[in-house]
């Protein structure tokens, strides 16, 4: 019953979101989200769920959306007539051919060899796509446009709008979709892979086999991101396959949580907001997201939701509050630390000339500045290691398991 | 729940001080300003040659006109960069952030692919929300389809194209009897390849006798070590060099063909500027010839030379490398002004068949038919005698030997426009 | 032709050399720690850059010596404070750790040194021509890699085969465990492994930067290539690592330079195609254009017949 609710409450903010963000921006940026998520739930079935670390995604993503795209061209020719709203069914099915094909021979093996296999994959098809041009259409990619597919009850998907409504559909179909996929036998199947193959293969199930359904059902529905991706933008190019694109979906998985369902979800929507932003603000926000990954990798590594998880423990014990002082303690010299850090990277980066930050006046060309930032960020430092133990103390008081949650077998 | 609103606001407010931040206090105008964005890469490793574009638009909007009153009845004009990663996908996105701030002008050009998607994405943009149009200015991707085949009323370019440039590089080749044997070596994708074939067949048709000894396309930004095509070089007996390459490429190519000891003299499009000039230096000398727009040394009136001195004073570390932003900004202005509107209808009406004289004293012509400017088209080359303004301070730079008129520029026009109604 | 395949074979050489120079000390880690480091080619690229720096200070031959040095501390730091740390997450967590690493040195680098290209040349001693042949100089500069890279070669064989610490490390390869139990600092181990790796790295890293130019994205470059290498010469093997190495730069070399395509094979036969062909783009393919295909062609391959490669020992 508390599942319908969410499924309800989640399809219900999908039909909300554009009227909330409703500038030409907004809806451009909601429409990548969409795609975001698809893709990095589809990946997440790889890497949460079946432990398998994968350099070569953005394959059956960008195979997907090439034929999507190619689906687009013919009912713009008049070849075919093919309705906008199965375009990315078209890339799904794609993704899965080309998963059935690759999987067959490079799920053997889980580990380094699956993550060196998906690499040297990836990189031949990207380094073919510049090739292959009549597939790929060089480097200039192949671009369709969407308008003339026939008209949905009258809509012709020329606004951005209503290809938001398409990708909100679509979204919830496969979100669905990966959802009860880990709750069938194989999904499940796929957990227990992950976590002892030699035990699942001794209670009789192949690992190979468990692997390769879930490499195919990942690569079906990265395919349909891929066509909700040439729908949306009406282009693929060769840089959709590529390394850094599979990259960025890892990139989105880690950082959201790769235990949890939602996880990648976390990920997919908070990496959108800053590859469409951060630019605006700063030259440096490849760095600071390069920061963010790596720390995550080594201090959080059940990401973000992961982070959100360890409270759940408090949360039940009624304990919660005892963390919300240490967490200000903390959070205020953390904060400062981090923002006067930022200020001098960014300070660096301006070369003379006023240098407004967070409403103060700067001067890079003079020394003040500089010493005042690294000031504040020394303090702050100091300050955050008083405080750092307090918060630890407190997160040991909070996670202490009560008598009471141990007899009721509470064992998280 | 105004985070939308509020983050746009935010945005409003640290554009406007990005904006402003490098330059002399301008006297702001109570009036709206026009604002211009630039859509090219901003961040990663292709951002070399972005960043010193913007830096040079968005210095001479303020040298030329903010500093002077303004447009249009007094509003400044404001460049807004706009990272667009060099991909077709962000620059959509950026277009759609251009578009939702109100902006009405893009400026981009790095890649001839991004450009094309641009223009495409910008055409269907504008049929489908004429209450929203923009103008695309293209001040960079030299495909000639841009012009030709998949021209558009909305599209301008301000750089002579692909077969422009080789018209007048082989032309020049042509004029020299010393030269025999060439051999033509290119990055693998349209650009190059149509490099290739534009030598293939001018060549032919202006000296039969020139042989053509290799035609080969190399992996673009893939190789590392040219050696072994400068092998094939050596082995074919060629006497000059022809390559489209760019970037890395460039300057590997540059340093493998001097590495080997080949005296030639080696013709290109983009051998010069950010960080290539320095990196070939004494190597290059007198080898290096580049086909371009835009006059380099020596500097033959006081505009251009006192711009390139402010420039030079605000930004030290950077040169004027593509003057033609300026031509391009120069005209888009004139246009407006004539028009005596910012409506990208209008002011594209006021800019077909338009004729400006430059910074540098040079006459340039803006053709109605497929929106391609014509300018006189020079070939310069890499030394260091002569060079009042040299590129990346090495004391390098390019000293324009030999320039092709205007008027014996003009190419045919392929295109065929859909004009858009009002 | 017969001077087009001679220098081919010269380039081919000094290319598989180099990327040995690279694959021997991701092979190294990767035996000792079962750690295939993404970040490997970053430390070739800050190799570069240090090197380009401290040039521009005190010269190269200082250079020459103290970048590697400072890559190796580098290193050793990331291995005891960052890798360390991961491990307890498991083998992908550290994967992803140094692929995040790669990234963010790529960033850091573009941070401090800017994007353009850098202006690192080989030294003025060096730069003459060695010889001369068929009208090609043979630059004196890659005769100097050439040396270095054979030397490395020959230090670590002897290292690992003939002192103390290089056999404890070889028993570590296969047992660590009873390394471990024989009383030996397996972590100090695998920290001066992981230092020594990436010095080696910055090595490469000082003597290709002149010659591969110095830029933000030589790492990723070389990145995958250099993994291609370690997978096909058998993970764990060093004279693996040296043979995958020449093998990978001596195709590449004599694919670009045959310049055969499926043109020729196509004449062959006696087959002919029309210019419009749905499968044309095969049909026009040309050796040189798939050169930088062929590594991760053989990669694929490899990992599917042979996951422990041609000389490996150990799987994963």
């Amino acid at each position: 019953m508390r599942t319908l609710v969410l499924w309800a409450v989640f399809a219900l903010l999908l039909m909300v979101l554009p009227l909330i963000f409703d500038s030409v921006l907004g809806v451009s940026i909601l429409n990548q989200m969409a795609i975001a998520i698809v893709f990095a739930l589809s990946y997440n079935l790889l890497l949460g769920q079946g432990g398998m670390l994968s350099f070569g995604h953005a394959v059956y993503f960008g195979l997907g959306g090439f034929l999507a795209v190619h689906a687009m061209l013919l009912t713009e020719t008049q070849t075919l007539a093919i309705p906008l709203v199965l375009i990315p069914l078209v890339g799904g099915l794609c993704g899965l051919v080309a998963a059935l094909f690759i999987g067959s021979f490079s799920t053997g093996r889980a580990g380094t060899v699956f993550a060196m296999i998906s690499l040297g994959v990836g990189e031949l098809l990207a380094a073919s796509s510049l090739i292959l041009v009549s597939f790929f259409g060089g480097e200039r990619g192949v671009s369709a446009d969407r308008t003339f597919a026939p008209p949905f009850f009258g809509v012709d998907f020329a606004q951005d709008v209503q290809v938001y409504f398409l990708a909100a559909a679509w979204l919830f179909v496969s979100v669905l979709g990966m959802y009860l996929f880990t709750r069938t036998p194989a999904g499940r199947l796929a957990n227990a892979v992950r976590d002892n193959p030699e035990r699942a293969q001794f209670l009789g199930y192949s690992a190979q086999r468990v692997r390769f359904i879930s490499f195919v059902v990942a690569g079906f529905f990265a395919g349909i991101a891929g066509g909700l991706f040439a729908v949306n933008y009406e282009i693929l190019t060769a840089g959709n396959l590529n390394a850094a694109s599979s990259g960025q979906v890892l990139l989105m998985a880690y950082i959201g949580g790769l235990g949890v369902f939602i996880g990648p979800i976390i990920g997919a929507v908070l990496l959108t907001l800053i590859n469409s932003l951060f630019n605006h603000y700063t030259t440096l926000w490849m760095l600071y997201l390069g920061l963010v990954f790596v720390l995550t990798v080594m201090f959080l590594p059940r990401g973000l939701t992961g982070l959100l998880m360890m409270h759940r423990l408090p949360w039940q014990q009624g304990r919660l509050g005892l963390l919300i002082r240490p967490y200000t303690l903390t959070a205020i010299p953390g904060a400062v630390l981090v923002l006067s850090l930022i200020g001098l990277l960014e300070m660096s980066q301006r070369e003379t000339g006023p240098f407004v930050y967070l409403g103060i006046p700067l001067a890079p060309g003079s020394a003040m500045s500089w010493l005042a930032l690294l000031a504040v960020a020394v303090i702050a430092f100091v300050a955050l290691r008083r405080t750092l133990p307090g918060l630890r103390a407190a997160w040991a008081e909070a996670t202490a398991q009560s008598p009471r949650s141990l007899e009721k077998g509470d064992a998280t | 729940m105004h985070l939308m609103s509020s983050a746009t606001r935010l945005l409003r407010r640290h554009t406007t001080a990005l904006g402003l931040c490098c330059l002399l206090a301008t006297p702001a105008g109570a009036q709206e300003p026009i604002r211009i964005a630039f859509i090219d890469p901003q961040s990663g490793t292709f951002d070399a040659t972005g960043e010193s574009a913007y830096k040079v638009l968005d210095f001479a909007a303020d040298y030329f006109f903010n500093s002077r009153g303004g447009v249009l009845g007094g509003r400044p004009l404001e460049v807004v960069a706009l990272d667009n990663k060099a991909s077709a996908a962000d620059s959509q996105l950026q277009l759609r952030r251009a578009i939702s701030e109100g902006m009405q002008f893009v400026v981009s050009g790095q890649s001839s692919a991004v450009a094309s998607a641009l223009s495409t994405t910008i055409e269907r943009h504008n049929s489908r929300n004429p209450e929203s149009r923009v103008l695309f200015i293209n001040y960079a991707a030299v495909d000639p389809l841009l012009t030709g085949a998949d021209c558009s009323f909305w599209h301008f370019r301000f750089d002579a194209h692909a077969d422009m440039k080789m018209e007048v590089m082989t032309s020049h080749i042509a004029a020299n009897p010393d030269i025999r044997r060439v051999y033509v070596i290119g990055q693998d994708y349209s650009f190059g390849q149509a490099v290739g074939t534009a030598a293939v067949t001018m060549l032919a048709a202006k000296r039969p006798d020139i042989q053509i000894v290799g035609n080969e396309l190399h992996p673009i930004g893939q190789v590392k070590d040219f050696t072994p095509y400068i092998s094939k070089i050596v082995s074919s007996g060629a006497d000059a060099v022809i390559t489209g390459n760019w970037g890395a490429d460039m300057v590997a190519l540059g340093r493998g063909i001097t590495d080997a000891g080949l005296d030639v003299p080696i013709y290109t499009f983009y051998a010069a500027h950010d960080g290539i000039t320095g990196t070939l230096g004494e190597s290059g000398k007198n080898r290096i010839h580049v086909v371009h727009n835009d006059r380099a040394n020596p500097v033959l009136n006081d505009v251009r030379r006192d711009f390139t001195l402010a420039f030079k004073a605000a930004n030290p570390a950077l040169d004027v490398t593509q003057p033609r932003l300026v031509n391009a900004l120069m005209m888009l202005v004139a246009a407006m002004e004539a028009a005596g509107t910012t409506d990208p209808y209008d002011v594209a009406l006021a800019m077909e068949d338009r004729r400006l004289t430059t910074m540098t004293g040079e006459e340039i012509w803006m053709r109605a038919d497929d929106h391609q400017l014509f300018a006189p088209l020079n070939v310069s080359v890499h030394t260091n005698e002569g060079v009042e303004f040299d590129s990346d301070n090495s004391g390098y730079g390019l000293v324009t030997r030999f320039t092709v008129p205007l008027e014996d520029t003009i190419a045919e026009s392929s295109c065929h426009m859909t004009r858009p109604t009002r | 032709m017969a001077d087009a395949l001679i220098f081919a074979t010269l380039n081919g050489l000094v290319t598989g050399m180099l990327l040995f120079m690279l694959a021997s000390g991701v092979t190294l880690i990767f035996s000792m720690m079962g750690v295939l480091n993404f970040a490997h080619a970053s430390f070739y690229m800050l190799g570069a850059y240090f090197a380009f720096a401290i040039s521009q200070q005190i010269g190269f031959w200082p250079a020459l010596l103290l970048a590697p040095v400072l890559v190796g501390v580098l290193g050793a730091l990331v291995e005891r404070y960052g890798l360390r740390h991961v491990h307890k997450s498991g083998q992908v967590a550290e994967l992803v750790f140094t692929f995040g690493l790669a990234f963010l040195i790529e960033e850091a680098v573009q941070l401090f040194w800017g994007r353009a290209t850098q202006d690192f040349r080989s030294p003025a001693a060096l730069d003459f021509a060695l010889f001369t042949l068929f009208g090609q100089d043979f630059p004196a500069w890659k005769g100097f890699m050439l040396c270095i890279s054979v030397s490395i070669f020959i230090g670590l064989y002897f290292a690992l085969t003939r002192t103390r610490t290089g056999i404890i490390i070889q028993a570590a390869i296969t047992h660590p465990q009873t390394v471990a139990n024989l009383g030996h600092n397996v972590p100090r181990l695998f920290m001066v492994v992981f230092g020594v790796g990436s010095a080696l790295a910055g090595l490469a890293g000082v003597i290709a930067g002149p010659v591969l130019t110095t830029f933000p994205g030589m790492a990723s470059m070389l990145g995958s290539i250099v993994f291609v290498i370690v997978v096909i010469g058998g993970l764990g093997s060093l004279t693996g690592a040296l043979v995958a190495s020449l093998l990978i730069g001596l195709l590449q070399s004599w694919a670009i330079a045959s310049g055969l395509g499926m043109a020729d094979l196509l004449a062959l036969l006696g087959v002919s195609f029309p210019p419009d062909h749905a499968l044309r783009d095969l049909w026009r393919l040309t050796l040189p254009q798939v050169a930088p295909l062929l590594p991760y062609l053989l990669l694929v391959l490899m990992l599917i017949f042979r996951p422990s490669g041609l000389f490996g020992k150990r799987e994963s």
